[in-house]
Formats: C-alpha cells, sequence, structure tokens
C-alpha cells in the first residue's frame, strides 16, 4: 500500500524542481540592468511613501478564524461522509447532532455580523 | 537494479502526464485569447505560425511558444525592498502542489499513477497549498498593491474553500469512497447516474468556488487589473510571473478534470445505457470522454470571464459565507436522507465494504 505514495513524492520533487529550473534559466537567460527607480516599488509612479507592511483590516483575520473552525467541521465530516452509506439512523442521527450545533454558532456569528463586509 | 526499474518506470509515467499538461496550460492561454478574441468580435493572436506541414495553416498557433521564449529573455526585476529569498521561492511553492496534484487523477479506467485511497483528501491538501504561494509573494514584494491583493487572495480562497469543502462531503457521502476511481466507478450506469443530477446545487457550488479558488474572472479581486494593477504578482516580471502564470492555469484544468470526475463520470460514455448509440460509441477510449468534459469546464472558465463583470469583494464574501455554506450543509443533510432511505437509482446499491 505504501508503495503506492513513492509517485506522488516524485511528483513534488519534480514540480519543485521544475519550478526552480524554470527560475534559474529566468536568471540565467534575462538581461540583469537594475537602477534604483526600476527596483523601487510600484506605486502608480509615486515615490513609496512608507513601508508596505502597514495596518490591515482585522475583518481578514476573523475570516481566517473561522476558516479554522469550519474546516475542521470538514475535517471532521471526511470519515462520517465515506461510511455513510453502510451506516444506519444512529450514525445519521449523531451527525444530525454535530452539526446542529455548529449551524447555531454559524447562525449567532451571522447574527453578530461578523459576515458584513460594510 | 529491480528498484531502479521502477523508480525509472514512475519518472516515464510522471514525463507521460506532465508533457500533455504543459502543452495543455501553453495551449489553453492560446484558446483563451482566441475564445475572448472572437466573443468581443476580434481574431485573437494570428501572427506567429508554427513552420510544421499542418499546422502551419493555423493562424496564431505559434503564439504559446513565441510567448514562453519572450518572457525566458525578460529581466526579473528583484525590488530593492523585497525579502529576495521568500521572492523567488513564492513562485515554485505556487507551482509545485499545481503540478503534484495530478498524481491521483485517474484519466482512464486503470490509468493512475497512484492508487491511494485517500485521494480526494490527497486532491484537497494539495490545492489549498496554492494560497501559500499566494500570501508569500504579496508578503515579500514588500508593495502595497501587492499585499492588498495578497490579503483579498487569502480570504477569498479560504472563504471557497469551505463550500468546496462541503461539496466534496457530498459527493463522499454519495460515492462511499475517497479513491477518485471508486468516485467514479460509483456513478456507472447511464449519464443519469452521474452525481451532477442528485447533487446539483453541489456541483454548480463546486465549479463556481473551483472558479473563485483560481482566481479567476469573475471572482478576480486578486489580480483586478483595474483597481490595484495586477495584485500578488505586481512585482513579478520574466520567468518568475510566467511560473505563477502556468500554475493558475494547471490549477484550472484541475478544478475541470476534478469536476469532470466527480460530477459528469470522469471516463465513463454519456451514451451508457442508451440502446443504440451504446455500441456505436463504445470503441471511443475513455480518456477522451474524460478530456471532453474537461474541455467543457474550461469553456465555461473562458466564457464567464468574457461575459461577467467582476464581483465586488463583499459581494464574493456574502456569496462564499452567506449563499455557498447555507446550501451545502442543506443539501448535505437531504443527501444524508436520501442514502437512509437508499433513493433509486443513485443509492440503493449498498456501499462495498
Amino acid at each position: 500500500m505504501l508503495e503506492n505514495y513513492l509517485p506522488i513524492l516524485f511528483f513534488m520533487i519534480i514540480g519543485i524542481a521544475i519550478g526552480a529550473v524554470m527560475s534559474i534559466i529566468g536568471f540565467l537567460l534575462g538581461t540583469r540592468r537594475p537602477n534604483p527607480e526600476k527596483d523601487s516599488p510600484y506605486e502608480c509612479g509615486f515615490e513609496a511613501f512608507e513601508d508596505a507592511r502597514m495596518k490591515f483590516d482585522v475583518r481578514y483575520y476573523l475570516v481566517a478564524i473561522l476558516f479554522i473552525i469550519f474546516d475542521l467541521e470538514i475535517a471532521f465530516l471526511f470519515p462520517w461522509a465515506v461510511i455513510i452509506k453502510s451506516a444506519g439512523l444512529f450514525e445519521f442521527i449523531a451527525m444530525m447532532i454535530f452539526l446542529s450545533i455548529l449551524v447555531i454558532g454559524f447562525i449567532y456569528e451571522w447574527k453578530k455580523g461578523a459576515l458584513e463586509w460594510e | 537494479m529491480q528498484t531502479l526499474i521502477y523508480v525509472i518506470t514512475i519518472l516515464l509515467y510522471i514525463v507521460v502526464i506532465l508533457v500533455p499538461l504543459m502543452v495543455g496550460v501553453a495551449y489553453l492561454t492560446l484558446a483563451e485569447r482566441k475564445i475572448i478574441g472572437y466573443m468581443q468580435v476580434r481574431i485573437g493572436p494570428n501572427r506567429v505560425n508554427l513552420p510544421l506541414p499542418l499546422l502551419n495553416k493555423l493562424r496564431g498557433f505559434g503564439q504559446p511558444i513565441a510567448d514562453a521564449f519572450k518572457l525566458m529573455f525578460k529581466e526579473i526585476v528583484l525590488p530593492t525592498h523585497s525579502n529576495r529569498f521568500l521572492f523567488i521561492i513564492a513562485p515554485t511553492i505556487s507551482f509545485a502542489p499545481a503540478i503534484a496534484a495530478w498524481a491521483v487523477i485517474p484519466f482512464a479506467e486503470g490509468w493512475v499513477l497512484s492508487d491511494i485511497n485517500v485521494g480526494l483528501l490527497y486532491i484537497l491538501a494539495m490545492t489549498s497549498m496554492s494560497v501559500y504561494g499566494i500570501l508569500i509573494a504579496g508578503w515579500a514584494s514588500n508593495s502595497k498593491y501587492a499585499l492588498l491583493g495578497t490579503l483579498r487572495s487569502a480570504a477569498q480562497v479560504v472563504s471557497y474553500e469551505i463550500a468546496m469543502g462541503f461539496a466534496l462531503v457530498g459527493v463522499l457521502m454519495a460515492a462511499g469512497s475517497l479513491n477518485l476511481s471508486d468516485i467514479v466507478a460509483a456513478q456507472n450506469g447511464s449519464f443519469l447516474h452521474w452525481f451532477w443530477l442528485p447533487l446539483l446545487p453541489l456541483f454548480a457550488i463546486y465549479f463556481i468556488s473551483g472558479v473563485a479558488e483560481t482566481n479567476r474572472a469573475p471572482f478576480d479581486v486578486a489580480e483586478g487589473e483595474s483597481e490595484i494593477v495586477a495584485g500578488f504578482h505586481v512585482e513579478y516580471s520574466g520567468m518568475l510571473f510566467a511560473i505563477f502564470f502556468l500554475a493558475e492555469y494547471a490549477n484550472m484544468i484541475l478544478i475541470a478534470a476534478l469536476a469532470s470526475l466527480m460530477f459528469l463520470g470522469g471516463w465513463l460514455s454519456p451514451f451508457q445505457g442508451i440502446p443504440v448509440l451504446e455500441p456505436m460509441f463504445a470503441w471511443v477510449p475513455g480518456i477522451f470522454w474524460l478530456l471532453g468534459k474537461m474541455s467543457i469546464f474550461l469553456f465555461l472558465y473562458l466564457w464567464s470571464r468574457a461575459t461577467f463583470p467582476r464581483y465586488r469583494y463583499d459581494q464574493i464574501m456574502r456569496l462564499g459565507w452567506k449563499v455557498f455554506i447555507p446550501i451545502t450543509l442543506v443539501w448535505i443533510v437531504v443527501i444524508g436522507v436520501a442514502i437512509l432511505v437508499k433513493l433509486p437509482p443513485w443509492f440503493d446499491i449498498v456501499a462495498k465494504g
């Protein structure tokens, strides 16, 4: 069984190798004439005002946190989904209870406005 | 010795998968420019021909190759304030998973390089990796446009990944397996047995999320040429930019392949179970059906790019969180009930094992 994973490892190595080789080709064949104007960060013709690593909206962070909760939920659903065909009413109801708890949480965050963007 | 032969065989198979994939990516860019051109009553690229016997009549057929050579000889600009190391490896980080995901795709019955029983989980892991390339690229560039594009793109990709994950859960319930070959086998019967019919909302959501996941129009706020110039790859040029481009198109083809495998019966003939047509088309190899179905999805990608205006960012997030996630949750319950009552013709067969 485990030898089926060997091609995957090779595939990843080859993927990285192709990317690396293409980058190296780009550096070898491309011209290289740097000057301060060309190398400055792009800002519609202005000189860059300040460092680009500025404060950003906290909502992006909120989305990331909500994503973790829901992604974990999906991870819990996967094994259940694979066996549901051979399982019975008990497994179905167990998952429905689990899902309804999460749906309550989802409704709560919706009502709290965590999903609003304006 | 035996190990060496085994390793060489694997490497040969990888080449057999990757070369057509790379050619497909190259010619998808040409198809995009041609199709969108014709939709806008233009001709598209028509100057560069291939100097080969039959192909030299096809105008513009050499364009992708000319583009590749052009990008090779372009300067790679390294911005002053960027983090050099991250800046250079970011394209490779987004490219490698887009390629590696193809290891578990079955192209026809038995035509699969690595037949693992967690195939779908592996695909989900690999497609999730693509967001790292974007994040690292935007952060390392140290440019305001790049950072804005990165933030947007990261939030959008993770939001649609949830809807996508729930859609996959629906497929798993219907198929009872994580192995992609088994998922196709579970759709055997006729084109009414394919999962697009019982999972119709999930099918639509999967494909739309796939478009959002690859940052394609109408969800391309990460690039948004007209507002943040090019988003996360604004500072990239030359070959490094080309790698991002390749990764994006490889991901598009991957989403098309997955949608065909999971919802449109993969390599199964659409004429299965139809009296006269089935024997008439029985000689067609399965891979042609798969490629045909993939072409439909790829055309949809290009068509929607030519047709729809770009979504506003708050609309994208609303669609992802407030429309797709509730629909998928409801449909998972619906599928659960359908499996419990063994609804024919999809759920009346008890899964093996």
